[in-house]
């Protein structure tokens, strides 16, 4: 009797055309979950792959930079005028002028001054840098006469990399009729060619885009992440440490977690607002300096480092806690001979993810003054420099066509740094994860 | 007492005692609870967890060469008090003690005592078999370390090889001395765990289930390695086992709620409980 209601009733739950109409929805709404899944997923990395697309197809022409080559006389008449031929003498040298007249013999056709003009202006104004530069290293060649590579005006560079139009009428045109004549005789002779653009990671900024360079962000960049870190993880750990395993559990401790989370979520701006009340205008510490931008990207970062930290303490079995107790390992031992290690590579997988966010930062560094321009390339946490994601932000504000390119370049930079850091922190996860 | 053993053998319909019969209102602890040998006093002993009470009044000795089985239903306080004696409440936040527990006459609740001190002399296995994440080696050797046992690495090398030896673990993994803890069986885990207890030469042995994720082999193994170990050691066992604690103690002591029921030599506890409660549990009518 039992049995036959029982075989009755399941029979009859499933050969109900109700449950099959029920079990049909069941499925078609399990496959329906799975496709807008599968569309976020596609979306998502059809913007990733447009954005990384397009910074890349944008900035890739910047690793080049057209060259125009020049009969450079160093004549001693220019460069060292009473012929001692010291270094500061050498230092003052009339290197622009070895340009013009370089150029003068080029074309020697060319008389008017406002033409001339234009003429000099299709070689950059830092040839003249290059010149010196060269003369410095080598002496010797004061007297000589060479063929030398010069770095040509951005607009030549944006012409060779197809980025002005020379259909558009002359007014509309970043140069002229007799301008694109002269270049084109310089390509027609093989004296313009582009080369690898060396400029861009050795030099610092500069308002002319063709020998502005990174290497100055790239080592403001540096010196702030370096003083970051040196700062915030010590702090971080150590108030990881104590509030994960000898503060006892109180309202204050409580009141401080809270904290602590919420500091975690303030805008970093904010951060920046507070560098500079406390640190510029009450301690009275210099504008500009990776130092104070290191300290104040340390009180940004210091909140992920304590949370990553008590995150991977709490994640060490009580256990292992327990078993060095237990042979008379003082707290102290304890948390530094087993727990700390354990605890190692999520603490430091936390503070790499803090760093990584705190290297892309610029809001809070634009509020202490990192956001000057800079030419000089910093050497000490103490000089006036600026950061990466700063020039980034500061060359797509420029007006110049190249700096479009270089902005992408920079960001691709950027982005290799922040993967670079990423994927180390995967790697320690991968490698020092440990099971119990 | 006879028709009570006589319903036990049949559990399924036993009406509930008479409302006549004795049912211990006091709390006071049946059984002898001196040991002629005590090397652990507890008088008087009650903890809390915050507002509740963990243990009450405990009054217990744990003589030398003796193992002294905790048994009880889960929640009766046997842990807690056999982590009083090695203070390793102390890692508790919210956990008070009063009372006295003395190790040989000295007061371990003391100021001036230092718990680390304590812990060397008190040793402790746990119920889970918790091996550092390092070599067998280091395991063993890591406690005479940090005591500073062993000045020379002869001396560490021959307290690892001793302990190892007396934990019954020495053959199975000398040649593997640098491989990690965590990668033996169980078994050897638990064993290890008992070499590192006995590496900075314990007085006492605290033992809180140290079978219970064991296999029946392993367990045997543990069992033999209790009964040798007291012939040096004072031995306080907890365990879910009625048949461990017949096998391996000398004297048994029941906890119920927190409060010590009973204490006694084990074969007098398992054949003729004086307590009802006691009675009750050994039999499998609670618990």
């Amino acid at each position: 009797m039992n049995s036959a209601n029982g075989a009755r009733r399941v029979t009859s739950t499933v050969a109900d055309p109700r449950f099959q109409a029920r079990l049909r929805r069941r499925y078609a709404s399990e496959r329906r979950f799975q496709w807008i899944g599968r569309i976020a997923l596609a979306l998502g990395g059809a913007f990733l792959a447009l954005i990384l697309g397009t910074i890349v197809a944008n900035g890739y022409t910047a690793w080049q930079q057209t060259f125009i080559a020049l009969e450079i006389h160093f004549d001693p008449e220019r460069l060292d005028p009473e012929g001692n031929g010291s270094e500061d003498a050498l230092l003052a040298g009339d290197y622009g002028g070895l340009v013009k007249a370089a150029l003068r013999k080029a074309f020697p056709e060319v008389r008017k001054r406002r033409e001339r003009r234009k003429l000099q202006a299709l070689v950059s104004p830092g040839a003249s840098f290059y010149l010196r530069d060269m003369v410095l290293e080598d002496p010797s060649l004061v007297g000589e006469t060479r063929t030398v590579w010069l770095p040509a005006d951005d607009d030549v560079d944006m012409l060779f990399k197809g980025h002005i139009d020379r259909s558009a009428p002359e007014g509309s045109r970043r140069l002229s009729d007799r301008q694109l004549g002269i270049v084109d005789a310089l390509a027609a002779r093989g004296a313009v060619e582009k080369r690898f653009n060396r400029a861009f990671f050795l030099a610092g900024d500069s308002r002319e885009p063709e020998i502005s360079g990174i290497r100055g962000a790239l080592v403001g960049s540096a010196l702030t992440l370096l003083v970051t870190l040196l700062l915030s993880f010590p702090v971080g750990v150590g108030a990881a440490l104590y509030l994960e395993e000898f503060a006892p559990r109180n309202r204050w401790t409580d009141l401080i977690e809270v904290n602590i989370n919420n500091l975690a979520a303030v805008p970093s701006i904010v951060f920046g607002l507070l560098g500079l009340a406390v640190f510029l205008n009450f301690f009275g510490l210099p504008r500009s300096v990776p130092m104070v931008g290191g300290m104040v990207l340390a009180l940004m970062t210091l909140p992920t480092i304590i949370i990553a930290g008590r995150a991977a303490l709490a994640s060490v079995p009580p256990s292992i806690r327990e078993a060095a107790l237990g042979v008379g390992a003082s707290r102290m031992q304890t948390v530094t001979h087993h727990v700390l290690p354990l605890a190692m590579p999520g603490i430091l997988t936390g503070t790499i993810i803090g760093m990584a966010r705190a290297l892309g930062e610029t809001a809070p560094l634009l509020m202490i003054g990192m956001v000057a321009f800079i030419v000089d390339i910093p050497h000490t946490p103490f000089d006036p420099a600026t950061v990466l994601p700063v020039q980034i932000f500061l060359w797509v504000d420029s007006p110049e066509r190249a700096f479009v390119e270089r902005t992408s370049a920079a960001i691709i930079v950027l982005l290799g740094f922040l993967i670079a850091m990423n994927g180390l922190a995967v790697v320690l996860r991968r490698r020092f994860e440990r099971r119990w | 007492m006879s028709t009570v053993a006589a319903s036990a053998a049949t559990p399924a319909f036993v009406p509930d005692r008479p409302a006549g019969a004795p049912r211990e209102e006091t709390h006071e602890t049946v059984g002898e609870i001196h040991s002629p040998s005590a090397r652990i006093t507890v008088r008087e002993v009650t903890v809390w967890y915050g507002e509740k009470i963990g243990i009450e009044n405990v009054n217990i000795d744990i003589g030398s060469n003796e193992v002294l089985a905790l048994v009880g239903p889960s929640g009766c306080g046997k842990s807690t008090f056999l982590r009083c004696l090695n203070r390793m409440n102390d890692i508790i936040d919210n956990c008070r003690m009063t009372g006295d527990i003395r190790l040989d006459g000295e007061d371990i609740f003391d100021p001036k005592l230092d718990v680390v001190l304590l812990r060397a002399r008190v040793g402790m296995v746990f119920q889970k078999p918790n091996p550092f994440p390092k070599s067998i080696y280091d395991n063993v050797a890591y406690g005479p370390r940090i005591h500073g046992l062993s000045e020379t690495r002869a001396d560490t090398d021959e307290i690892v090889q001793r302990s190892l030896e007396r934990a019954g673990l020495w053959e199975e993994v000398k040649d593997r001395l640098e491989q990690p803890g965590t990668g033996l069986s169980g078994g050897q885990q638990q064993r290890l765990c008992i070499a590192r207890a006995i590496a900075v030469s314990p007085e006492v042995i605290l033992m809180d289930e140290p079978c219970s994720s064991l296999d029946p082999i392993a367990t045997a193994r543990i069992e033999g390695l209790i009964d040798e170990l007291r012939q040096q050691y004072a031995i306080a066992l907890v365990t879910h086992s009625m048949q461990q604690a017949a096998r391996v103690s000398q004297r048994t002591a029941y906890f119920h709620l927190g409060h010590l029921v009973e204490v006694g030599e084990t074969s007098q506890i398992f054949t003729n409980p004086r307590h009802t409660l006691t009675e009750d549990y050994i039999t499998g009518r609670v618990g």
